[in-house]
């Protein structure tokens, strides 16, 4: 039961980074182009997913709440401050989907709202997970750091290179979704985002060299860890070929698929902690009737049917965006 | 008063919990009323009802983006600054609301697409079997959250352990009568809310002389279902204050500004409760046995003042006593209107009288008044406890949660919230006044689902609203 609401929890994670990275990127993206037209095509691209998307962060602190309370309560008070910035990053950058057609006078407003809600909200999550590799002041169950305990030049560090990994996921989408100049301004951007994250990677691990960070131990442990990055090499190789061959469907899979690989070497060089290194699952894993309550229910017969909607909705809107929507 | 950590925190949660419930309580009842419509048309093939049906379906789009935008907020509250709540009650509220984002969140999210921009592309059973997915998965979210606030009202089915509340019996916590008698009280205060929007808007497309079609519709199905409502919402309203009698004897006290025991008990209309003495003054009551009949339905049931109630147990007084009483008096105020209105339909008289269509253009915050008034009765009267008599609230905040951190954060809420907030009534107003003159156009081909407040991009507003907005 605690194994299964690992796992749920994982994949709700996960296809969040994969889903909202890519619209949050295109936000980031956003900022660099004046053109209205070409501005107008880029929200065609992630319009009618983002909301969804969005919702699996909202299925994850949930589960969070639900299945490892003592994680919820500790992380969400920790990170007060990141977390009350991205939220109101979220909310400026959700809203600016819509406002900004309503108005050409104030549409200025809105596009730096999406532009900034889309970066802070990024940064935010990036330092969030620098803050958590570092470690937490935790001790005896209680996050004792005060306001800015999760402040440290490499949390910050990472939310930089979040955003960047967020920016290069967003262009692969364009590329994927787009046709003529944002389809090739977005494969011209590709090589600078995919060079800034590999010095970003490269200074992250030699900081965690220098620092002698505890997460790295566990890789010397545990050797079998380097199946991902090996699988993260390949996949950025397989990137490279297909954006020099312009396949315009393939990069942004096997950026997901870096991702997805990072993803699993955090997890797993985490595990069995859910704060490194303070509280394991275990420890954090609500009663077994709450579980239960939350399995029989939502978990076997809801979830399927969240990822069967998601699917569904993909579907609908695969292929290119045109470029000339008539809709505004 | 000193400005700590925990009151910052309550202002919070009060304000943004204030501002979110604006929205669902607007839209719940407008996605069943949009039901009936879509079921209306498909039955009677009358365009008029496609007409009113596409209208406030753009005004639902709007009112539902900014429900969900704030909603999310809600989710990350409870472990930001009441974490000793979210820890301890984590395995019974953690559930409870999970259930509600996997159940109603993403029902919600898929078939508004279809109802927005899929009329074009699904039969029309299956348009209607949207909205009604809407409908119902907007019901599903108030249930789980009535389940989860009335569990915090009168937690049952757990046990305490290792300092948390463990769940040992959750048919108890899902089927507690107080849960039963509070989610249709909500349900209702939602219905009410959409009737008399829409009731609202008929009486001042009336007054204008415009839309008369759709005007019509709009005020007789506003004013008749309030009417057959407002009884029912009086009813659910009793059985609310049977549990709290029961449950909560200081909030009944508090509501009632009752401050010894009686048996049987006077009630008091109205009143300035002198707290610090422990009195009433100027006030207006019936004598006994009245209160004990109001409150236990019995001529001689002895009522709990709060002289027999520890002090340090006492709710605040004012806010419950008078919020109670504006509640009531919106409820008195619509019922006039619904039954008067209602009247001169009967009579085929209410599109000549013009103070009842004032009456009705000028009661659409009333329904939101009287929603947000039960509120705080409820959550108000609930203190000193979140988690009633057995968490205190000063005992569920954040214990290192610093007075300034809360402070930046309730100031920004408040900024981010009026600034979406203001633009989000101009442009529902910008559309209530346009009206439904668009004829029975198609959203364009190209428009996208899952962006609910595209709906109301300049481009689809008629002529009059857009020389209105010539000026930006």
């Amino acid at each position: 039961m605690v194994m299964f609401w690992v796992a749920v929890l994982a994949i709700s994670i996960l296809l969040y980074v994969l889903l909202d990275g890519f619209d949050l990127g295109v936000g980031i993206l956003f900022g660099l182009t004046r053109d209205e037209m070409r501005r107008h095509t880029m929200l065609g691209a992630v319009a009618p997913m983002w909301d969804g998307n969005e919702t699996w962060l909202v299925v994850a602190g949930v589960i969070l709440w639900g299945a490892f309370p003592i994680v919820y309560a500790t992380l969400f008070s920790a990170f007060y401050l990141p977390l009350l910035l991205m939220l109101a990053g979220l909310i400026l950058r959700g809203v600016a989907f819509e406002y900004r057609y309503k108005t050409e006078r104030l549409r200025w407003v809105w596009d730096a709202g999406f532009v900034g809600g889309s970066l802070v909200a990024a940064f935010m999550q990036g330092l969030t997970v620098g803050a958590l590799v570092k470690g937490l002041p935790v001790s005896g169950g209680q996050y004792t750091g005060g306001e800015f305990g999760w402040f440290s030049p490499f949390a910050v560090l990472c939310g930089v290179g979040l955003c960047l990994g967020y920016a290069l996921l967003g262009a692969c989408w364009l590329v994927k979704k787009c046709e003529a100049d944002v389809r090739d301004a977005a494969y011209r951007l590709i090589p600078y985002l995919a060079v800034g994250l590999l010095v970003f990677l490269v200074v992250v691990f030699g900081y965690a060299l220098a620092e002698n960070l505890r997460i790295l131990h566990r890789w010397l442990q545990r050797p079998y860890l380097f199946v991902f990055p090996a699988v993260g090499v390949i996949a950025a190789l397989v990137a490279a070929a297909s954006v020099r061959g312009r396949r315009d469907g393939a990069p942004y899979y096997m950026v997901a698929l870096i991702f997805a690989v990072a993803f699993g070497t955090l997890a797993i060089s985490f595990w069995p902690y859910m704060i490194p290194f303070s509280i394991t699952v275990a420890e954090a894993a609500a009663p077994h009737s709450s579980l239960a309550f939350m399995f029989w229910g939502e978990g076997i017969i809801v979830f399927p049917l969240m990822l069967v909607y998601t699917a569904i909705s993909y579907t609908v809107f695969r292929g290119k965006v045109r470029p000339m929507s008539d809709h505004y | 008063m000193d400005l700590t950590a925990l009151l910052l925190s309550r202002l919070q949660f009060a304000f943004t919990i204030s501002f979110h419930i604006i929205f669902p309580s607007f839209t719940i009842g407008l996605a069943a009323w949009l039901t009936v419509l879509e079921a209306l048309h498909l039955a009677t093939g009358r365009p008029a009802y496609r007409l009113v049906f596409e209208f406030w379906l753009k005004i639902f789009g709007v009112a539902f983006g900014l429900g969900v935008v704030s909603g999310v907020v809600m989710a990350f509250q409870f472990g930001s600054n009441w974490s000793v709540l979210a820890r301890m009650s984590g395995p019974i509220q953690g559930p409870l609301l999970s259930y509600e984002t996997f159940t109603a969140f993403f029902l919600e999210a898929s078939f508004f697409g279809i109802l927005l921009f899929g009329r074009s592309r699904v039969p029309p059973w299956f348009y209607l079997f949207s909205t009604g997915m809407v409908a119902l998965g907007t019901t599903l979210s108030a249930f789980w959250i009535m389940a989860n606030n009335s569990w915090m009202q009168v937690p049952v089915g757990y046990a305490i352990e290792n300092g948390a509340f463990v769940p040992n019996d959750w048919f108890k916590i899902l089927f507690s009568p107080v849960l039963w008698a509070r989610f249709p009280h909500m349900l209702l205060a939602s219905y009410l809310t959409g009737a008399f929007c829409v009731a609202a808007t008929g009486a001042w497309y009336v007054l204008r002389r415009e839309f008369a079609a759709e005007a019509r519709i709009m005020l007789r199905m506003g004013l008749h279902l309030a009417s057959v409502l407002l009884p029912l919402q009086l009813l659910f309203g009793h059985l609310n204050g049977e549990y709290v009698v029961h449950h909560q004897p200081a909030k009944m006290a508090a509501i009632e500004a009752r401050w010894r025991d009686q048996k049987p008990a006077s009630e008091v209309l109205l009143a300035w409760p002198d707290v610090a003495n422990r009195r009433n003054l100027f006030a207006i009551t019936l004598p006994p046995p009245f209160g004990s009949l109001i409150d236990s339905d019995s001529p001689t049931a002895a009522e709990v003042g709060l002289d027999s109630i520890p002090r340090q147990n006492w709710p605040p007084v004012l806010i419950p006593f008078f919020s109670f009483r504006i509640m009531v008096g919106c409820w008195l105020a619509m019922l006039l209107v619904a039954w008067g209105g209602s009247y001169l339909i009967y009579k085929e008289r209410i599109e000549r009288s013009r103070m009842l269509l004032w009456a009705a253009f000028l009661s659409f915050p009333l329904p939101f008044i009287a929603t947000l008034t039960g509120w705080f009765t409820a959550e108000v009267g609930r203190q000193p406890w979140v988690v009633y008599g057995v968490l205190r609230t000063a005992d569920a905040v954040t214990p290192f949660l610093t007075a300034r951190t809360a402070m930046i954060s309730l100031i920004v809420f408040c900024a981010v919230y009026s600034f979406i907030f203001a633009f989000g009534t101009f442009y529902i107003y910008q559309l209530l006044r346009a009206g439904p003159a668009g004829g029975l156009a198609q959203p364009p081909a190209a428009a996208i689902p899952n962006r609910p407040m595209s709906v109301v991009d300049r481009h689809h507003l008629t002529p009059a609203a857009r020389r209105g907005t010539a000026g930006e």
